[in-house]
């Protein structure tokens, strides 16, 4: 890039050199998917599903794949989400 | 102790090739007994940048299936007495790298040399897994440019979970990172992203800066690792990164355009 360019960019206000847009985006993409990859499933979360889905099993009968656990990160603080589906005839009954 | 490194990157292109030819003739040029090992089943190309194409008789697969012996199956070097290329096959499928087989091939080169260096296949599958498994230091080879510096932090999560090292809970992998094609005076205009921006983002410590050169394209034609090439800027920088991987305190080089002068600047011009 020679003077004329710089002053030419000067004289135009020129807007946010590429290079800068290039870092601002991947400072962004990649805290995303770094919090994906180290909290999207910790080693205990297939563990605490197992433990949570045989308590309640002792009260009532649920299906595997109806307990649901997920971690979440929101911002600062990490969401553990807990959602467990109960059978339609045992509310009903 | 001989080290096992794999020069990777996530992204194709990038120079992982180029690297490892050139940073394992620098560690044979330095009197190391080095093997540069090529991962990349079904397109094979170390061999073509190294000049030793007419060479390969046998490959990897044939040694992990056990056809023949490892002797067989290594070419030495033309340019350098210490080191040794280990092929990979042609026409098999990346499936036949079986990890336990590159586990027994890496153990028995341990009793014969001090560097094995493994070039990863582009991409995050089987190929590039197995190259990474059994690595003690990585080099990530990483272009300044947004899509190699989002794989090279991907490869670097992939390491820091699923190495060897990282699932026996042992030391990590020492990671080191390599920026290639780099062009001070892009960095300069604000066209390109910075070596500081991009040790920012990664957070790995620098052992590197290869600047963008057509000799690159030269020694490949020539099947002359870059290494070798004379009163070259990427021939000096290779041998930069070597000596910094072997202890030695080297400045960095090549990261700064040179000033041009007053006319120059004033009508442009590369």
């Amino acid at each position: 890039m020679s003077l004329i360019d710089n002053l030419l960019d000067y004289l135009r206000g020129d807007t946010k050199k590429t290079a800068v847009v290039a870092k601002e985006r991947l400072q962004i993409i990649l805290a995303h998917e770094r919090a994906g990859r180290n909290a999207s499933s910790p080693d205990y979360l297939p563990a605490l599903q197992e433990e949570l889905l045989a308590v309640i099993a002792k009260y009532i009968h649920v299906e595997r794949d109806m307990i649901k656990v997920q971690l979440e990160k929101h911002g600062e603080y990490d969401v553990l989400e807990l959602n467990i589906m109960l059978p339609e005839d045992k509310r009903s009954a | 102790m001989s080290k096992v490194i794999v020069v990777t990157s996530g992204k194709g292109g990038v120079g992982k090739t180029t690297t490892s030819a050139s940073f394992s003739s620098g560690l044979a040029l330095r009197g190391n007994k080095t093997v540069v090992i090529d991962f990349d089943v079904g397109l094979r190309n170390l061999d073509l940048i190294m000049g030793c194409e007419r060479r390969v008789v046998y490959d990897i697969i044939n040694v992990i299936n056990g056809e023949v012996t490892l002797k067989q199956a290594l070419i030495k070097d033309k340019h350098c007495d210490n080191l040794y290329v280990l092929p990979a096959s042609q026409t098999r499928d990346k499936d036949a790298l079986s990890l336990e087989g590159v586990g027994r091939i890496i153990e028995e080169l341990k009793a014969g040399f001090d560097c094995i260096v493994c070039d990863s296949p582009a991409g995050i599958e089987h190929g590039a897994f197995s190259a990474m498994y059994y690595a003690d230091e990585a080099l990530i080879v990483t272009n300044p440019e947004v899509s190699s510096v989002r794989d090279s932090d991907r490869i670097l999560g992939i390491l820091a979970a699923k190495s060897k090292r990282a699932t026996e809970g042992a030391e990590p992998v020492k990671e080191h990172l390599l920026v290639t094609r780099y062009d001070p005076k892009r960095v300069a205009a604000g066209e390109m992203l910075s070596v500081d921006d991009i040790q920012e983002i990664l957070r790995i410590p620098l052992i590197g800066v290869i600047p963008e050169s057509e000799s690159v394209l030269q020694a490949s034609n020539s099947g002359t690792p870059a290494i070798h090439l004379e009163k070259s800027d990427v021939a000096e920088a290779y041998r930069d990164v070597v000596a910094r991987f072997m202890g030695e305190d080297v400045p960095m080089r090549f990261t700064t355009a040179e000033k041009a002068g007053f006319l120059k600047r004033l009508f442009g011009g590369r």
